[in-house]
C-alpha cells in the first residue's frame, strides 16, 4: 500500500519533445476513434482487448465460483461415511462438472484472459491482432459454459469424469445425451482456445512496439507466447479425440469400440497427449505472473532472464512427452513406459531452475516489499512444491500403480494446480487490479483472505495424501465407516469451509475496492513494464503516444528515454506492425472496429453445435446460419473505403519514429 | 480405529512391501527437498527485506546452477530407485504360480481359479482366497467398461480393459483379511465395487478350494426345496448360477457357495440373513443403478429363498 504513493518515472508524459497541446488534440481524436459506443448493440460489438479480457476474467471466475460450490457439495457428502446428502448419480455428475468446469471453463480461459488484457499493454501495442476473432472466441467460451450449465440444470450434465474414458463414455454405457454434452462442451472450448491462442501469437509476434526485440519482452509475455503455442499444438489432439467420441455416440463410428476393431486405449493416448500439456498451459502463464510480481516486489529484474525463457520452452517441449504417466496402470510394456518415467522426472528440472532463479531474485532484492501479491507468489514455494514433489513420485511406475486414482493423486493435482496456478493468479488479480480498475484492492482484507486461503487449502488437501495412502480411491460417492477414513475426510471438509470463507473475503475486497479503493495512479507498485506507463485504467487506445523501449525494464531506466511514436493516424484505428525478431517498424495497419458479426457468428455456431447433438442434420442446416454470419463478417467494406481514401499503409522509417 | 486393510504403507505381501519401501525412500528425499526449498525461501525473504545483498547476478546464477546440479543428482537417484524396485517387482514370476482369472463387471468381480481340468475350476465372486507364501498370477479381463484391480496391501493396480488381457503378479505373506477396490471410475456404483481378500495358510486354502469345487448342497427340508424351486423358476436363474441346479445365468455373481462368503453386493454389505433379505427385496435402494432388478418375491417366497441360500456353504 505504501508503494503507490511514491513517484515513479513515466515514459511518455514528460517527454519534452512532445508538445502538450498537440498531445491533447491527438488524445481527443484517438478517444473518438477507439472508444466503443453506448448501448446493448455496442456492448455486444465490442472488440477492445481490455473489455474482452475483463469479460473473460469475470466469466471465468463466475465458473470458478460455480465449480467451487460443486466442490463444497462433494465435501459435504464425504464429510461422513455412508452419507445420503447426494445420490450416487448426482455425485457423479457433480464431480464431472467440477473437473470439467475447473479445467475447461476456468483454469485455461482465465490465464489466456490475463494474457488478452495484459499482453498488448505490456508490449506497447494499441490493440490485439484480429480483435473480432478475439470477440468471437469470448462468445464461444461464454455460450459453451452456459450450454453446459443449462444441460446440468436439466439433469443432462455429463457424468463420466473430466477425461470421459470410453467405453464408459461410449454409446453402450452412457445412455442419453450426457456424454454428448461433455464432448460438445469440449468443442466449444477448443474453438475458443485456438482462436485466443492465435490472436496472442500474432499480437506478440507482430505488434510489439519498436525497440522491444524478442529478448526484451517481459517474462509474462514470453510465458503467454509459449503457452499459446502449446495450445495450438495440443488442441488438435483433443479436437480429433472428442470428435471421434461424439461420432461414436451419434453416428455409430467405432473408433473406441474394441468389439468392432476400435481401441479404448486410443482415447487415453489422444486425450492425455492433450491433457498433460493442458496442465502446463495452465501453469506457464502463472510462472509469468510470478516473475512480474516477484521482480516488482524485489525491485530488481529476475535473475537469469534467458534461463527463465529456456526453462519455460523446455517445459513446453517435454510437456508433450510425458502423457503415458497417466496410463501406467493400463498394462503397457514396462520398457516403453520407463521412457515416460524418465521424461516425467526430467520435466522437474526446468521448473526447479525457475524456482531457484526466483529465490535468488528475492535473496538479492533491493528492499523487498511483502505486498499481498508477493504473499501469493511466495506461497507457491510452499504449496506448489509439495505438488511438484508428489509429481516426481507419480512418475515412478511402481509407486504410481499404488497411488494412481486415489486421493493421493487428488491431493497432488490440487497442490499443483491451485498452488502452481490459482495462488499466483489470485496474486496477479490483486497486482493488476489497480491497472484494470484504477483502484487499489484493500491491503488488510487482502492479507486476511490470503492467510485464510493458505490455511484452508492445506487443511483441505493435505489430509487427502494420507487418505490416498490408506487406500481411498478417488471418484467414490461414499465409503464404508469401517475403513477409518472419516476423520481425515471431516478435516478436509472443514478446510473447504475455510477456503469458502477466504474466497468470500476476497470477493468482498474486490467489491469494496471497486467503489472505495484508494485511487491507484499509473504505477502504484513501481513496476518496470509498459502496462504501467499508461493511465489506470488505460484508455481504449492504450497509449498516447505509443512508447518505444530501449531496455527490458523501460520504466526503471528513465535515463534511456527512447522516442515515442508519432505518425499513426489518430482518426483511424491504425497500429504499427513490426518485424518479428527485432520489432523494427514494418508498416501501418488499420484494425477493424466494433462489429456485431462475431457475436452473431458465435450464436450461429453454438446453435449448430447444440442442435447437432440432438439431431444429426443439425450439422447440415445449422451450418447455413454460420455461413451467412461469416459472409457478413468478412464482407469487404473498410478496405474499399480505405483504398478510395488512398491510404497505402506502407511506412517510411522517417514517418514511423520521430 | 483405523484397520489399514486397504493401505499402501501397511503391506502384507512382498510386492507391496517393496513399493512401500520405495515410498519411504521417496518420501525421505522429497521431504528433505521441501524443507530445503522452504528454508531457502524464508532466508531469502529475510535477507531481501533487511539487507541489501552484496551478491552479484553472476554469483546468484552460479548458486542457481549449483542447486540445479544437486536437483539433477537427486532426481537421478529417485529414478534409479524406481527402476530397481520395478525390476524387483518382476522377479516374482514363476511357472508354478497359482493362476486366477478375474473379470470386471459393472459393479462386481467374477473370480475363477484356473485348472487344466475344467471340472476342477472354481468360480466365485467378489472374494479371493490366496495361499500365503505362493506367487499368484491373475489374468484380468473386463466384460463392459474399464475397471482397475487393486489390493493395496498386496500390489499396485492394473486396469481391466475390454478386449485386452492384462496380468498382475502378487503374493500374500501375512495371513489376514484385506480389501480390494475398483480404482478406475466405472459408472454409477464405482464406489461400491470392492472385494474381500483372504490370505490363509496353504492347507486352509486347499480346504477352501476343495469345498468350493463341490456343487451346491442338495436341499434337505421342504422349505429349502421350495427356496431352490423359487430360485430356479423365478427371476434369479436368469442371471445367477448355482452349480448342480437349473440356475445357470452368467451375467451376475455365482451363488453356488454364497453362504460361505463374508460380504454381499461386492463388499457393500455384510453377509447375514437380514442384509441378504434387504438386498433381494430392493437392490436398487442399496446400490442405485446396479443391474439387479427388484425381484418381486412375496414374503413366503423370500423366506424360502433365504432359507435355501443359507445352506449354500
Amino acid at each position: 500500500m505504501t508503494a503507490h504513493r511514491e513517484a515513479h518515472p513515466r515514459l511518455t508524459e514528460n517527454d519534452p519533445r512532445l508538445d502538450a497541446d498537440a498531445l491533447e488534440r491527438e488524445r481527443r481524436l484517438l478517444e473518438r476513434t477507439w472508444a466503443g459506443g453506448r448501448g446493448v448493440i455496442a456492448w455486444l460489438s465490442e472488440v477492445d482487448h481490455k473489455a474482452i479480457g475483463r469479460r473473460f476474467i469475470v466469466t471465468a471466475f463466475a465458473f470458478f465460483a460455480l465449480a467451487g460450490v460443486l466442490a463444497a457439495l462433494m465435501r459435504i457428502q464425504l464429510a461422513r461415511p455412508e452419507n445420503h446428502f447426494l445420490s450416487p448419480d448426482a455425485y457423479n455428475q457433480i464431480f464431472t462438472m467440477h473437473g470439467t468446469t475447473m479445467m475447461f471453463l476456468f483454469a485455461v480461459p482465465v490465464v489466456l484472459a490475463m494474457g488478452i488484457y495484459l499482453v498488448p499493454l505490456m508490449i506497447g501495442a494499441r490493440a490485439m491482432a484480429f480483435p473480432r476473432m478475439l470477440a468471437y472466441g469470448y462468445w464461444m467460451f461464454l455460450f459453451g459454459g452456459i450450454f453446459l450449465y443449462v444441460m446440468f440444470a436439466l439433469n443432462i450434465g455429463p457424468d463420466n469424469g473430466w477425461f470421459s474414458y470410453p467405453p464408459l463414455a461410449g454409446p453402450a454405457y452412457s445412455y442419453g445425451k450426457r456424454g454428448d454434452v461433455w464432448a460438445q462442451l469440449i468443442t466449444f472450448t477448443e474453438v475458443s482456445g485456438l482462436v485466443v491462442a492465435t490472436c496472442l501469437v500474432c499480437t506478440i509476434f507482430k505488434l510489439r512496439t519498436p525497440g522491444m526485440s524478442l529478448n526484451r519482452m517481459p517474462l509474462f509475455v514470453w510465458a503467454m507466447l509459449i503457452t499459446s503455442f502449446m495450445v495450438i499444438f495440443a488442441m488438435p489432439s483433443i479436437v480429433i479425440s472428442s470428435t471421434c467420441l461424439i461420432l461414436d455416440r451419434l453416428v455409430a463410428t467405432q473408433f473406441f469400440n474394441q468389439a468392432e476393431g476400435g481401441d479404448p486405449l486410443l482415447w487415453q493416448h489422444l486425450f492425455w497427449f492433450f491433457g498433460h500439456p493442458e496442465v502446463y498451459i495452465i501453469f506457464l502463464p502463472a510462472l509469468g505472473m510470478m516473475s512480474e510480481i516477484i521482480s516488482t516486489a524485489a525491485r530488481r529484474k529476475v535473475v537469469g532472464y534467458m534461463e527463465m525463457i529456456l526453462s519455460m520452452t523446455a517445459t513446453a517441449f517435454i510437456g508433450f512427452g510425458v502423457w503415458v504417466h497417466h496410463m501406467f496402470a493400463t498394462g503397457l510394456p514396462q520398457f516403453g513406459v520407463s521412457f515416460f518415467t524418465a521424461s516425467s522426472i526430467m520435466i522437474v528440472i526446468p521448473t526447479a531452475i525457475q524456482i531457484f532463479n526466483w529465490i535468488a531474485t528475492i535473496w538479492t532484492a533491493r528492499r523487498l516489499q511483502i505486498t499481498v501479491p508477493f504473499l501469493y507468489a511466495a506461497s507457491f514455494f510452499f504449496v506448489f512444491i509439495v505438488g511438484g514433489l508428489t509429481g516426481v513420485m507419480l512418475a515412478s511406475v511402481p509407486l504410481d500403480r499404488q497411488v494412481h486414482d486415489t486421493y493421493f493423486v487428488v491431493a497432488h493435482f490440487h497442490y499443483v494446480l491451485i498452488g502452481g496456478s490459482t495462488f499466483p493468479l489470485l496474486g496477479a488479480i490483486y497486482f493488476w487490479f489497480p491497472k484494470i480498475t484504477g483502484r487499489m484492492m484493500g491491503d488488510r482484507l487482502g492479507r486476511i483472505s490470503f492467510w485464510l486461503l493458505f490455511a484452508g487449502f492445506n487443511l483441505t488437501f493435505f489430509p487427502m495424501h494420507l487418505l490416498g495412502l490408506d487406500g481411498m480411491p478417488r471418484r467414490v460417492y461414499t465409503y464404508p465407516g469401517a475403513m477409518g477414513w472419516q476423520g481425515l475426510n471431516l478435516l478436509a471438509s472443514a478446510g473447504a469451509l475455510v477456503i469458502f470463507v477466504s474466497l468470500l473475503v476476497y470477493l468482498v475486497n474486490v467489491a469494496v475496492s471497486l467503489r472505495a479503493g484508494a485511487v491507484a495512479g499509473d504505477n502504484p507498485w513501481g513496476a518496470a513494464t509498459l502496462e504501467w506507463a499508461t493511465s489506470s485504467p488505460p484508455p481504449p487506445y492504450n497509449f498516447t503516444p505509443q512508447p518505444t523501449v530501449a531496455s527490458r525494464e523501460p520504466l526503471w531506466h528513465s535515463e534511456l528515454r527512447p522516442p515515442a511514436i508519432v505518425g499513426l493516424r489518430p482518426d483511424d484505428r491504425e497500429v504499427l506492425v513490426t518485424y518479428l525478431l527485432d520489432a523494427e517498424p514494418d508498416h501501418r495497419y488499420s484494425m477493424p472496429g466494433p462489429s456485431l458479426w462475431p457475436f452473431l457468428a458465435a450464436i450461429a455456431t453454438s446453435v449448430m453445435f447444440v442442435w447437432s447433438i440432438f439431431q444429426a442434420q443439425g450439422v447440415v442446416w445449422g451450418s447455413i446460419p454460420v455461413f451467412i454470419t461469416l459472409v457478413g463478417w468478412f464482407w469487404p467494406t473498410k478496405g474499399k473505403a480505405r483504398l478510395e481514401r488512398g491510404v497505402t499503409g506502407r511506412l517510411t522509417a522517417r514517418e514511423s519514429v520521430s | 480405529m483405523t484397520p489399514h486393510i486397504q493401505s499402501i504403507i501397511h503391506p502384507a505381501g512382498i510386492e507391496a512391501a517393496r513399493i512401500s519401501h520405495l515410498w519411504w525412500v521417496m518420501f525421505g528425499i522429497c521431504a528433505f527437498v521441501w524443507f530445503a526449498v522452504a528454508a531457502a525461501t524464508l532466508i531469502a525473504i529475510r535477507r531481501g527485506r533487511h539487507a541489501a545483498s552484496a551478491a552479484t547476478d553472476r554469483q546468484a546464477s552460479f548458486a542457481v546452477a549449483s542447486a540445479g546440479v544437486v536437483s539433477v543428482i537427486a532426481l537421478v537417484a529417485l529414478l534409479t530407485q524406481s527402476v530397481v524396485t520395478g525390476r524387483a517387482l518382476d522377479s516374482i514370476r514363476t511357472p508354478d504360480a497359482l493362476r486366477i482369472q478375474v473379470t470386471g463387471n459393472q459393479w462386481w468381480w467374477d473370480v475363477q481359479y484356473e485348472n487344466p481340468t475344467p471340472s476342477l475350476r472354481v468360480t466365485t465372486a467378489n472374494e479371493i482366497h490366496l495361499p500365503i507364501g505362493r506367487p499368484v498370477a491373475i489374468d484380468l479381463l473386463s466384460n463392459d467398461v474399464i475397471h482397475s484391480f487393486w489390493i493395496p496391501s498386496l500390489q499396485g493396480k492394473i486396469d481391466l480393459i475390454p478386449g485386452r488381457l492384462n496380468e498382475i503378479w502378487l503374493q500374500a505373506d501375512k495371513p489376514g483379511v484385506y480389501r480390494g477396490q475398483c480404482a478406475e471410475y466405472c459408472g454409477a456404483q464405482h464406489a461400491k465395487m470392492a472385494m474381500v481378500v483372504v490370505a490363509e495358510p496353504p492347507d486352509d486354502f486347499e480346504r477352501w478350494l476343495a469345498a468350493n469345487r463341490a456343487s451346491a448342497p442338495v436341499p434337505v427340508t421342504p422349505e429349502q426345496e421350495r427356496g431352490k424351486q423359487v430360485v430356479e423358476r423365478g427371476p434369479c436363474a436368469m442371471c445367477h448360477t448355482i452349480t448342480g441346479t437349473l440356475a445357470g445365468g452368467h451375467s451376475a455373481p455365482d451363488l453356488t457357495h454364497i453362504a460361505s462368503r463374508s460380504s454381499l453386493a461386492a463388499g457393500s454389505l455384510p453377509n447375514s440373513p437380514g442384509y441378504l433379505a434387504g438386498w433381494i427385496t430392493d437392490p436398487q435402494h442399496i446400490k442405485p443403478g446396479n443391474h439387479m432388478p427388484p425381484t418381486g418375491l412375496n414374503a413366503d417366497e423370500l423366506q424360502a429363498v433365504l432359507t435355501y441360500l443359507e445352506t449354500l456353504k
